[in-house]
């Protein structure tokens, strides 16, 4: 099974719709109107927001619950700490937005003076709100984050997106397709079941040409408080990250333990690195913080326009 | 690919289970395994639908990954577990030429997939069947329950774990429960604790509380607290039967009572 007709003309072709192949799949009278073929004025118009905007870092999961919402948020933390760096944190988990309860914010944008945040969550009147929305309704509102909010001069621009390959990280990438992302950060838990998921979306990277910065193993062994023996809750059965990026030649940006500090830090909406700034799960961060931090210095775009893909 | 046009696929499924949950990694995938093979333990025939397009977990959860797929008459063959044919499994994990290549469709195509899932596999008999969803409340999630309808689900098991962000999510999802008039079984929270295996010190990995405060708020049953144990995630990995090997850990009391649960509320025999 593919995912598109395996003779797929492609969206913009002049066969569009109209093709042998296109029989049978589900956008054929899309493609047959010829909407498909226009490109869509949003990306150049994305392409000049995201002009003051320095470097732009996906952070990916096949899987959910490994953490990429806790880890967008203290990478986000973690880079704003110098006051002159500005970060911006944008949350486009329309189904699940969790970066709000993260960071604390119920309704404000800006966090700290140089860390402002956006997601979906903000625009929900009450938190039983659900988000119930098709493929095309969720590309509309990533469509409206990225083209009409005012950023302003960032260096950090952190998407936190859901789990999958689906509508979101299609959106996401495409729209920002001529702004040139950095790169994306892939989440991982040690077990095959998350492996499982982030192979796939290694692929999905490959697919779309995102550079991949690494992967960072989340979850990795866990400390007991009291007695400091450590025990692996999440048993990496394949050989965990370590393995999955030798098999697949991508970095291993680090492991970071779980604390159950960082679990409490996130209902309260506050940073882990402060609260905890002696965990392993700390340091574990902060070195993975700096690792991203070389790997979008050595891309800066110093004035001229890298278009990626 | 209306319901309609194959009534024979469903009809001979006793009661159908959604497993739901608004955050991911809660551990759907789990429960829904679990309480397969503990209502396989008390002697029922389930079938699996594990509609998670992107992230398929279950055929390895089973030990089945791989397997092929095949078509009769009435449509696609379930893949089963067992040598006795109790368990039934149907997954998109079968139908990829590559195991580590993406489902990258966006939701019309998923939407397709799952009406023809639910509506073109020949599950035979069935007491039960257990449907895995992904998190979220989107395509997936309303393709399912709207062509799931004409069959008049039993309801939805909600997953959470115990932490603030998880709960958040999943209110959102009860949200949608009630949005699509599907009945709310009860309320699990996964992840419950861990006992250090070393000294016995119980901590509270992914924080307390929040499962039974959530199914309070919402006004539906709590049915329990699932302890965190890595034998249970080895179980899975490894596609071993959790229920029948660790009958002493700490996570099979509440999964046993989530199945009881199930039983008692739609026995098999009644119409």
């Amino acid at each position: 099974m593919e995912e598109v007709p395996h003779d797929c003309p492609g969206v913009g072709s002049a066969q569009a719709g109209r093709g042998a192949s296109c029989q049978g799949c589900p956008n054929q009278g899309l493609c047959a109107s010829g909407a498909g073929a226009a490109p869509d004025p949003a990306i150049e118009e994305i392409k000049e927001k995201m002009k003051t905007v320095k470097h732009k870092i996906l952070v990916l999961s096949g899987k959910g619950g490994v953490g990429k919402s806790t880890f967008s948020a203290h990478l986000a933390h973690g880079l704003a700490e110098d006051e002159n760096t500005q970060v911006a944190l944008l949350d486009v988990d329309i189904c699940g937005p969790s970066i709000p309860k993260i960071v604390g914010l119920e309704g404000e944008q800006f966090l700290e003076d140089n860390l402002g945040v956006m997601s979906v969550g903000f625009l929900l009147s009450s938190p039983d709100d659900a988000v119930i929305w098709r493929g095309p309704k969720k590309n509309g509102m990533i469509k409206q984050f990225l083209r009409d909010v005012d950023w302003g001069e960032v260096d950090y621009l952190i998407v936190d997106t859901p789990p999958g390959t689906s509508d979101e990280h299609l959106s996401a990438v495409q729209y920002l397709a001529a702004a040139h992302i950095d790169g994306a950060v892939i989440i991982t838990t040690p077990q095959e079941v998350s492996l499982q998921d982030v192979r796939k979306e290694i692929s999905f990277c490959h697919k779309v040409k995102l550079p991949v910065i690494g992967v960072v193993e989340n979850m990795s062994g866990f400390i007991c408080p009291k007695c400091q023996k450590e025990t692996q809750i999440f048993p990496p059965t394949t050989g965990g990250a370590e393995v999955m990026c030798h098999d697949l030649k991508v970095p291993l940006l680090g492991k970071v333990p779980l604390d159950p500090r960082i679990g409490k830090s996130c209902d309260k909406g506050q940073s882990f690195l402060v609260e905890a700034p002696d965990s392993p799960a700390t340091l574990a961060y902060r070195s993975i913080i700096q690792r991203i931090q070389e790997f979008c210095s050595l891309r800066q775009p110093k004035g001229e326009n890298l278009v990626g893909s | 690919m209306e319901a309609a046009a194959e009534p024979g696929n469903l009809a001979g499924v006793r009661h159908i289970i959604l497993v739901l949950s608004g955050k991911g990694g809660v551990g759907k995938s789990t429960i829904s395994t679990e309480l397969a093979l503990a209502l396989r333990h008390a002697g029922k025939k389930v079938g699996i639908l594990d509609v998670d397009l992107c992230g398929p977990s279950i055929p390895r959860m089973l030990q089945v990954q791989g397997k092929a797929v095949h078509q009769c008459d009435s449509g696609w063959v379930p893949v089963f577990v067992d040598q006795e044919q109790s368990i039934s499994l149907m997954s998109v994990g079968f139908l990829l030429e590559k195991p580590d290549e993406a489902v990258v469709w966006r939701g019309p195509k998923k939407n397709a997939l799952i009406k023809q899932f639910v509506s073109d596999v020949a599950w035979g008999q069935l007491d039960y069947l257990v449907v895995d969803t992904p998190p979220g409340t989107s395509d997936e999630h309303m393709a399912v329950v709207d062509t799931l309808r004409p069959y008049s689900p039993l309801g939805a098991l909600v997953v959470t774990t115990p932490q603030a962000v998880s709960v958040g999510d999943v209110r959102r999802e009860l949200t949608f429960c009630k949005k699509v008039g599907l009945r709310v079984i009860g309320v699990v929270e996964n992840m419950s604790g861990f006992v250090c295996p070393h000294c016995a010190e119980c901590t509270n990995v992914f924080s307390r509380g929040g499962g039974e405060e959530l199914a309070r708020h919402a006004g539906v049953p709590f049915l329990g607290s699932v302890p965190l144990d890595p034998e249970l995630t080895r179980s899975l990995e490894e596609g071993r039967d959790f229920i029948r090997g660790f009958p002493e850990s700490p996570a099979f009391p509440a999964l046993s009572c989530i199945a009881q649960k199930i039983l008692n509320e739609a026995p098999v025999g009644l119409s």
